[in-house]
């Protein structure tokens, strides 16, 4: 357990148990033969506050010494200092029952309370150390070094920011990937957990592109560099992780107010407490006693330290899975979320069009090799599927001419192929048969006879059904936008079960449409945008919450979203969800049970039911129970 | 000009709260986030006098929670 403590915190640790150990014998002895009676006379007091004032000063003097320290700097309610008033208090308060005649007592309570004090600072250190280096397991992902190949060909072990764009980098199994590139010679496979939460390695060989981040797992590469450590994807990830606690949460806050008043009107309230009832009744000890276990709660700590732990520990849980959020306000609000827009393509679906059909089916070849023809200069992504699709080279010589919104017309010799939509054929006077099914279709004829269609379609995603219900349950609306007809659109909504959909949209559209849905939502509805990050960077930035899918490589989704699906996954919505709500029921709990028991304790003090002892082990163990309950959201969460 | 600034020796979340608000009070600072978990210090300050608000900020900085050392 040593081993793994900070050296301040061994070094206390020793102290505290030091002193623990002097203070359990001087109380033992205290209790055998009464050290209050050892001398006679009116100083019999001084033997016991001397023993007790040893144990005092070696668990407290750096309380004392920053006590006098803030208070030359003006930092009146400085908690070193309050906690020196009520056990300095308590010692007066205990000298005065002894010079007075009375029973000798208190002095074991003055050091108790400065004991347990720096007990529960001790934790409170221990536990957030632990649960920093336990979240930033993610910093991990930094890279230490890049092997940089000289011009002479050797390699050279540099710090990844002296490299720069166009070197060439050397990464051996089992290091660090420590800045984007291409490969340039190598067949590999990249473990990406760290970055995305995916456990399957990924394959890589020349031409591939690699990402920061990843490690290298079986075989050397030769990378060219293509971004600088400050832009690689490792830093964007790093940096944002590391900022995501500026954004505060509406809770967070609340409780930096809370602190700010807290600490003086529970100081004024004991001042109070001792001087009023101190007059009216001439009881001062009493009084006095009470006031002063009123200092020992007065500090916020409980509160200042567990709410922003709780939301870090929420970041650094989700960022295990894959999914980076840019501030605990984003977690506070997705827990509200309940308004959930898609956009279709690359988001539900792969938005990688497919050739799904071609009719007639016994022709398929021949009516793929005549689009082809005709699609084959094209770089519209239904044309590329096509070409992809007859796989084969095409012979060329024809003159191409693209209708622009119907489609392409290619010629050669007496030959004319039409290839396009359903206006295309019109337009020319070609009869055709629509087929069956979803998606676009493309009409292909040659020389004004009809030859028949291809069926090219987006494919959903094999999970996305099942996101759609589980958000469906959890009471959120869904709402696909697409730019598909209102037909396909409507058949791919009920195929996935979305509650709404908007069709016939273009891109422009989609903010407006965003814009819409915002202005028509309640005060309390939380309105996400999930996109794939290209081309809606507008409306992610627009919505309450942007969430962007398949982060890893791509800046401008990095950017403008409040948070990243580092992998390309529509399951980490409803798990995050998931950390979001227990997040948020931690940091409910902490913020509820520490005041109600801090107030408890204060109630119950100043009507003297509880003591100095209780007072200490509340605040002290409230610290530490919201701690604890704090490091409760880092756990581990269903994710299938 | 926006800097980061690792911390050492913040001990503990309300002195982080405290030193946040006096550095806020700053003249030039536009924005600073005291981050007591990350041990991290963000700075949002006029770009010329960076420096010079700096020195300020390490002034307050020791004034609020003496044992913790900004490292520039």
């Amino acid at each position: 357990m040593f081993k793994n403590l900070s050296r301040k915190d061994r070094k206390n640790l020793i102290r505290i148990i030091v002193a623990l150990v002097l203070f359990a014998a001087i109380m033992i002895t205290d209790k055998i033969i009464v050290l209050g009676d050892v001398f006679e006379g009116p100083a019999a007091w001084a033997l016991p506050f001397c023993l007790y004032l040893v144990v005092y000063l070696i668990i407290g003097y750096d309380v004392l010494w920053r006590a006098i320290r803030n208070i030359a700097h003006g930092q009146v309610f400085d908690e070193n200092f309050l906690m020196c008033v009520a056990t300095l208090g308590a010692f007066a308060l205990a000298i005065y029952r002894g010079v007075t005649g009375q029973e000798i007592e208190g002095f074991d309570e003055a050091c108790a309370v400065l004991l347990f004090y720096q007990v529960g600072e001790w934790f409170q250190s221990y536990a957030t150390g632990r649960s920093r280096k336990s979240i930033s397991a993610l910093m991990d992902i930094r890279p230490d070094y890049a092997n940089v190949v000289r011009g002479d060909g050797t390699t050279q072990k540099v710090d990844p920011e002296e490299v720069k764009i166009g070197d060439t980098i050397l990464i051996n199994p089992g290091e660090k990937v420590p800045l984007d590139g291409v490969i340039t010679k190598g067949i590999s496979t990249l473990d990406t957990k760290a970055l995305t939460g995916e456990s399957l390695p990924r394959d890589v060989e020349t031409g591939g592109e690699v990402i920061s981040g990843c490690v290298n797992l079986t075989s050397q590469l030769e990378v060219k560099v293509s971004k600088e450590f400050y832009d690689s994807t490792v830093s964007k990830i790093l940096e944002l992780v590391e900022n995501a606690s500026s954004q505060k949460s509406k809770a967070e806050n609340f409780i930096t107010k809370f602190a700010k008043y807290y600490t003086p009107i529970v100081c004024i309230v004991a001042l109070l407490l001792a001087v009023i009832p101190g007059i009216v009744t001439g009881d001062w000890s009493t009084w006095i006693y009470r006031a002063l276990s009123f200092l020992v709660v007065s500090c916020p700590c409980a509160l200042v330290i567990s709410i922003p732990l709780s939301f870090f520990a929420g970041i650094g849980a989700a960022s295990r899975y894959g999914i980076l959020v840019k501030g605990s306000n984003y977690l506070e609000k997705f827990n509200k979320a309940n308004t959930f827009v898609f956009d279709k393509t690359g988001t539900l679906t792969r938005g990688n069009f497919a050739v799904a059909k071609i009719v007639p089916e016994e022709r398929a070849d021949e009516i793929l090799h005549l689009a082809a023809i005709a699609e084959r200069d094209s770089s519209h992504p239904i044309a590329r599927s096509i070409v992809a699709r007859y796989g084969k080279e095409t012979e060329g010589g024809y003159t191409l001419t693209d209708v622009a919104g119907q489609g392409i017309i290619a010629q050669k010799g007496g030959d004319s192929m039409y290839c396009g939509n359903e206006k295309l054929m019109k337009a020319n006077g070609i009869e055709f048969t629509t087929p069956e099914g979803v998606g676009t279709v493309v009409y292909v004829a040659k020389n004004g006879q009809y030859e028949g269609s291809i069926l090219i379609a987006d494919e959903i995603k094999p999970e996305t059904k099942q996101v759609i219900g589980e958000l469906n349950n959890m009471g959120c609306k869904t709402i696909m936008l697409t730019g598909d007809n209102q037909k396909i659109a409507a058949s791919v909504a009920k195929d996935i079960g979305v509650t709404g959909y908007k069709a016939s949209l273009l891109p422009q559209n989609k903010v407006e449409e965003v814009e819409k849905l915002l202005a028509a939502k309640g005060k309390n509805d939380v309105l996400c945008f999930v996109g794939d990050g290209i081309n809606d960077a507008p409306v992610l930035m627009r919505s309450d919450v942007g969430i962007a899918m398949g982060g890893v490589g791509s800046d401008a989704a990095i950017e403008a979203s409040d948070i990243v699906l580092m992998k390309d996954d529509l399951k980490g919505i409803p798990l995050a969800k998931r950390i979001a709500k227990k997040t948020m029921a931690i940091v409910m709990q902490n913020i509820v049970f520490s005041i109600a028991v801090k107030v408890a304790i204060l109630i119950l003090s100043a009507f003297g039911i509880t003591n100095m002892w209780v007072a200490v082990f509340g605040d002290v163990g409230v610290a530490v129970l919201a701690i604890l309950n704090a490091m409760r959201v880092n756990s581990k969460y269903r994710h299938n | 000009m926006k800097k980061a600034f690792k911390l050492e020796d913040l001990d503990c979340a309300n002195c982080a709260a405290k030193m946040e608000r006096s550095i806020a009070k700053i003249d030039g600072v536009q924005s600073v986030n005291v981050s007591f978990i990350a041990q991290k210090m963000t700075i949002e300050a006029d770009d010329g006098r960076f420096e010079e608000i700096m020195d300020q900020v390490v002034k307050a900085c020791k004034k609020v929670e003496p044992d913790c050392k900004i490292l520039r």
